[in-house]
C-alpha cells in the first residue's frame, strides 16, 4: 500500500500541511484577521459573506474547515456583536483536541490590542508547528477532492479520464475520493445509482440530482438541453456530456452522498468514492469538499484556471496541450500528451497519482507557490429550498 | 505524425479523435494502455473531438463510451464511420439539439 508523509492531529486525522487558521466567523472581522495572518509564517485568514445569522450550514462549513487535518491550530477572531459568535465556531472545533483560541475585537478594545494578543498566539504556534516532523501513513488516511472548471473538448477526452484513473488507484489502495457538481451529473443518474453500494445510496443519488434539476428548472433552465455547440463539439447525448464530467471521479462503487443542509453535515465515514450534494461553482465546491475533510484537491480545466485554496493544495490538470503551454504558470500537469499518443491515458493517470502523493508529501502546487488562498463558503438559499420542498 | 483517436474505456465501441481527420487519412485508435488497436479506413471527414465507430455497430445497438451506454444507433454504423446525432439517439431522454436561449 502506498504511504504518504503527514502530521497526525489529536483526533487521529492526518494533515499534509500545517496551516494556522485565522477564522473570522463573518466578514466584519475579516480585515483585521487578514492583516494579522499576513504577518505570521504559515497563517491564513478565511471568512464567509452570508451575513451575521448563525446559519447551521455556514457554521458547519467553517467548523469543517477548521477541523480539516491540514489545519494545525485555529484562532477564531470575531467582532463581538455577531449572532455567529466565536464560541459557536470554537466549540465545534474543541472536541478534536486541536489548539483553539478566540479573540473578540469589541471585548479587547479594538484592532491594536487584539492584534498584539493574536500575534503572540500565532507566533508561538508558528514556532511550535515548525518542530512537527511528518510521519508515514497509509493512503487510507488520505481524502482527495476532485473538481473541474473551464471545460473544453479535451476535458472529457483526456484530463477527466486520466484523473479518474488516479482516483481508481487511490481507492484501490484504500484511500477516499469526493466529487460534487450534481448539475453535471444530470442524465447519468441511472449510471451513478447503479454504482451505489446499496438501495438507500442509489435513492440518495437520484434525490440529489433531481433536486438540482428542480433548482435549474425554477430558474427557467432546461438542464437536459444540449446546445448546438455541444453537438458541433462532438457530444451526441446528455449522457455523454455528463459522463465526461463524472469520469473525473473514476469508476469505483459509490459509498454514499454527503449532505450539507440545515440538519446535518456529512463527511466520508469509510474509504472509497463519495458524491457530495454541493455546487458546480468551482471555489465554493472545493471549499465545501475540503470542509468535508479532503486534504488534497485535483482540479481539471480545459481552458486553464488559477484556482488554489486556503488550506489545501490544488493540483491543476489540463488535457489541452495549448492551454498547458499558455498557462504553464498555473497548470501543474499536462494531460494533453494523451492527444498525440505520446503518453497513454493510464500512464498519465499514474503520473497524476504520483503527483497526488508527492503533493501530500509536501511538494508545493503552483497555486500554493503563488500564495493563492481561494476560499468561498457555499450555502443555498434556504427560502428557495423551502419553496422547492427540499427542506 | 499519424492522427489519433482515443478509446477511453476498454468496453467502448467508439473512439474520440484528437484532431480533424480527412476522408482517407491514416488514423490510429489508441487504447487506454497506449496500444494501437485499430487503423480504420476513414470514409468521411471527422471533426476534432468527435467519435468514430471502432467496430461495426448494428441499428438498435448501444453506443458505449466511458464504459457506459451513451446512446443507441439509429442506423447501421461501419467501423471507421463518424458517430454523432445523425446516426445515434439518446437511450434515455431526447436531445433537443437547439439553443435554449438562456443561461
Amino acid at each position: 500500500m502506498t504511504q504518504f508523509m503527514g502530521y497526525q492531529r489529536p483526533d487521529k486525522t492526518v494533515g499534509v500541511r500545517n496551516h494556522l487558521l485565522v477564522l473570522a466567523p463573518i466578514d466584519c472581522s475579516f480585515e483585521p484577521a487578514k492583516k494579522i495572518a499576513a504577518q505570521v509564517d504559515g497563517a491564513v485568514a478565511v471568512t464567509q459573506y452570508h451575513g451575521c445569522g448563525s446559519d447551521p450550514v455556514i457554521v458547519s462549513n467553517l467548523v469543517g474547515t477548521a477541523l480539516n487535518p491540514n489545519v494545525a491550530a485555529v484562532l477564531v477572531l470575531g467582532l463581538g456583536c455577531e449572532t455567529l459568535t466565536v464560541d459557536t465556531v470554537a466549540d465545534g472545533v474543541r472536541p478534536s483536541g486541536k489548539p483553539v483560541e478566540t479573540l473578540v475585537l469589541q471585548q479587547e478594545g479594538g484592532t491594536l490590542k487584539t492584534q498584539e494578543k493574536a500575534l503572540r498566539i500565532l507566533q508561538r504556534w508558528a514556532q511550535e508547528v515548525a518542530e512537527y516532523r511528518p510521519e508515514p501513513f497509509p493512503v487510507s488516511k488520505l481524502t482527495l477532492a476532485v473538481e473541474c472548471g473551464g471545460s473544453d473538448a479535451t476535458s472529457g477526452l483526456a484530463a477527466n479520464p486520466a484523473v479518474g484513473v488516479a482516483c481508481d488507484k487511490l481507492i484501490d489502495e484504500g484511500g477516499t475520493v469526493i466529487f460534487s457538481e450534481p448539475q453535471e451529473m444530470i442524465g447519468t443518474q441511472h449510471i451513478l445509482a447503479r454504482r451505489a453500494v446499496n438501495e438507500r445510496v442509489a435513492a440518495d443519488v437520484y434525490r440529489m440530482i433531481d433536486e438540482d434539476e428542480a433548482r435549474l428548472k425554477a430558474r427557467g433552465i432546461d438542464s437536459r438541453w444540449m446546445s448546438a455547440g455541444n453537438i458541433d463539439g462532438g457530444l451526441t447525448t446528455i449522457e455523454e456530456k455528463s459522463l465526461g464530467a463524472i469520469r473525473k471521479g473514476g469508476t469505483r462503487p459509490i459509498q454514499g452522498v454527503l449532505q450539507n443542509n440545515w440538519d446535518r453535515f456529512d463527511r466520508p465515514t469509510k474509504p472509497g468514492l463519495w458524491l457530495q450534494d454541493g455546487t458546480g461553482w468551482d471555489v465554493p465546491s472545493v471549499t465545501h469538499m475540503v470542509a468535508a475533510g479532503a486534504q488534497v484537491v485535483c482540479f481539471t480545466s480545459g481552458q486553464g484556471s488559477t484556482t488554489g485554496h486556503a488550506i489545501a493544495p490544488v493540483i491543476k490538470i489540463t488535457g489541452n496541450p495549448v492551454t498547458y503551454q499558455q498557462m504553464e504558470d498555473n497548470m501543474d500537469i499536462n494531460a494533453g500528451t494523451i492527444l498525440d499518443g505520446s503518453e497513454s491515458l493510464n500512464s498519465v493517470g499514474q503520473r497524476i497519482y504520483q503527483t497526488i502523493i508527492d503533493t501530500a508529501n509536501g511538494k508545493k502546487t503552483k497555486a500554493e507557490a503563488l500564495g493563492y488562498r481561494d476560499y468561498i463558503v457555499f450555502c443555498r438559499n434556504r427560502a428557495a429550498e423551502h419553496l422547492l420542498g427540499h427542506c | 505524425m499519424v492522427k489519433k483517436a482515443i478509446q477511453i474505456d476498454e468496453k467502448d465501441n467508439v473512439a474520440t479523435t484528437t484532431g480533424e481527420v480527412d476522408a482517407g487519412e491514416a488514423l490510429e485508435v489508441i487504447s487506454p494502455d497506449g496500444g494501437v488497436i485499430l487503423r480504420p479506413r476513414v470514409s468521411e471527414p471527422i471533426p476534432f473531438g468527435h467519435k468514430l465507430a471502432i467496430k461495426p455497430i448494428k441499428k438498435g445497438e448501444n453506443i458505449v463510451k466511458y464504459g457506459e451506454v451513451i446512446g443507441v444507433a439509429t442506423q447501421p454504423i461501419e467501423a471507421g464511420a463518424w458517430v454523432n446525432t445523425h446516426n445515434v439517439g439518446s437511450a434515455r431522454m431526447p436531445t433537443s439539439g437547439k439553443e435554449a436561449g438562456i443561461l
